[in-house]
């Protein structure tokens, strides 16, 4: 349990860090990123773990709560817990499930596009030629670029083949690999006219779960691995909460930025 | 500390007949309790009163009185031990309460402490927790070497002894929302690894104590920290860290 939310702690931190480039960087940095993030094998590999932790997490988690309660058959009939422990230390199994239901809506509604969505957009840019706008494809060679319309690429003897790979149909050779555009995914996502701001209302919920998740979490992890010291806990119990507030704050300014500021 | 006075309040009490029978809460009046008497004194004077009303008092444990024997237990009104902090149920007076005053009194509640009759438990999972390594091996011969003989430093002494305050009465099980004994086994095996004399036997005694903790059906320590402000000796949560290091420790030889 506890060295599984550990590492998950670290991946929150390395997941915000990407995020965050949907408010400060652009769509071409961003979308680099997710192509990196989607094909490097040490990414790979790490992002196993990950999968492997949340649900070692999740099993251990329910197993703990089934055998927790079985310990204590009959309940009292008045109990007065709020005196002597936090709301999240006596929820966690709660925050968790709603934790893990958010992964898994979170996961369909970018992860699966990204992976699997036969009509994942590519990249482009537009273009302004001659007083006419024109749309390319944005390739992961610096600076070349394919026209958009599906015309002008079967002109040039283009077609597109396993989703983001420019082919020439005559040689069939690769010319070129185009960027998956997450970054529009996104935007779109949380600026649906319909639906935007109840997902922006929802993850920022989802936001604040994961904060008490991690107000009890994180320094209970220490006490589990015997690491409880009267010197170092403070420091432990200090970095926690800060850690509890700040990152989930963070990653729930993403999509009320998106929402309400970007244009 | 102003003056007693008398109160009357009402009781709301687990009433079981024996360990098989089903049992309910009971309703009681008691009046005239004097705010200067100790809770278990009130609990006799409604035993007294139950008694010329020929009905049957109710069986609560107790011993010493005074704190120190861990015989006493109760939950009061939703707290182990009741509304004060660092007591036991013996140590706590009438004065903390109000005419008027509804006060539910209900036994430890733990697979692992089977109800004997109204407030009474079995607490005897502990001594056999305890049976199986909570203690240190000394030959008795007569020429059994002085414990002072062997140096101790101070700090490590008194760890050792702040975990030995542990009484047993199971608070720490009482109080956690997972029925975890973890506060218990952590002091008892904390006591003996921080001294010398322990040092001997502890990769048996952690897993021993441990594994008997979990045949007897407490649960899994889930950090709520519960436990630590409802103890009546102040047992840190240290002590329970000590103690997975250990097994830690235990397990990897």
């Amino acid at each position: 349990m506890a060295l599984t939310g550990l590492f998950l702690c670290l991946f929150l931190a390395g997941h915000l860090a990407g995020n965050l480039q949907l408010i400060f960087s652009d769509a071409s940095a961003f979308n680099k990123y997710a192509l990196f993030m989607t094909t490097n094998p040490a990414v790979k590999i790490l992002s196993y773990l990950t999968y492997i932790s949340i649900l070692f997490h999740a099993v251990d988690g329910f197993m703990l709560t089934y055998q927790n309660a079985k310990a204590r058959p009959i309940g009292y009939a008045k109990n007065n817990p709020s005196k002597n422990s936090s709301f999240s230390s006596r929820n966690m199994a709660v925050l968790g499930t709603l934790i893990l239901v958010f992964i898994v809506t979170h996961m369909v509604n970018f992860w699966a596009k990204m992976h699997f969505d036969e009509k994942m957009p590519l990249q482009t840019i537009t273009v302004e030629q001659m007083g006419q706008k024109m749309e390319y494809y944005v390739t992961t060679d610096h600076g070349k670029y394919y026209p958009a319309d599906p015309a002008q690429l079967g002109q040039m003897g283009l077609e597109i083949r396993n989703k983001t790979e420019f082919y020439n149909k005559e040689v069939n050779v690769k010319m070129g690999e185009g960027y998956k555009d997450l970054h529009k995914i996104t935007v779109a996502f949380f600026k649906d006219p319909k639906f935007g701001l109840i997902a922006t209302i929802a993850y920022v919920v989802a936001m604040l779960v994961l904060a008490f998740h991690l107000l009890h979490g994180f320094q209970s992890a220490f006490q589990s691995l015997g690491l409880n010291n009267p010197k170092y806990t403070p420091l432990i119990k200090g970095f926690g909460k800060a850690f509890a507030i700040v990152v989930p704050l963070l990653f729930a300014a993403i999509p009320v930025y998106i929402h309400f500021f970007l244009k | 500390m102003s003056a007693a006075k008398n109160i009357n309040i009402t009781l709301k009490i687990w009433r079981q007949k024996n360990a098989k029978a089903k049992g309910q809460i009971e309703t009681y009046k008691l009046d005239n309790v004097s705010t200067a008497s100790s809770f278990l004194e009130m609990l006799d004077q409604l035993n007294e009163q139950l008694i010329n009303e020929k009905k049957e008092p109710v069986a609560f444990d107790h011993d010493c009185r005074e704190g120190i024997c861990g015989m006493c237990s109760l939950y009061i009104n939703g707290r182990a031990h009741g509304p004060d902090t660092g007591t036991t149920t013996c140590q706590l007076h009438m004065r903390k309460f109000n005419d008027g005053d509804t006060i539910y009194i209900e036994p430890w509640r733990s697979k692992a402490f089977p109800v004997v009759k109204d407030l009474v438990v079995d607490r005897s999972a502990f001594d056999r927790i305890q049976q199986a390594g909570g203690f240190v091996s000394v030959n008795t011969s007569g020429r059994t070497i002085d414990a002072n003989a062997i140096p101790v430093p101070k700090h490590d002494a008194d760890r050792a002894f702040e975990a030995a305050a542990c009484i047993g009465c199971g608070a720490c099980v009482a109080t956690c929302k997972n029925g975890s004994a973890m506060l218990f086994v952590g002091a008892k095996v904390s006591q003996y690894a921080l001294l010398p004399q322990g040092k001997v036997e502890a990769t048996q005694r952690v897993l021993n104590m441990v594994r008997q903790m979990d045949e007897e059906g407490f649960g899994n320590c889930t950090n709520t920290g519960a436990c630590e402000v409802e103890c009546p000796k102040g047992i840190s949560l240290e002590n329970i860290a000590r103690m997975n290091r250990e097994y830690l420790k235990a397990s990897l030889k």
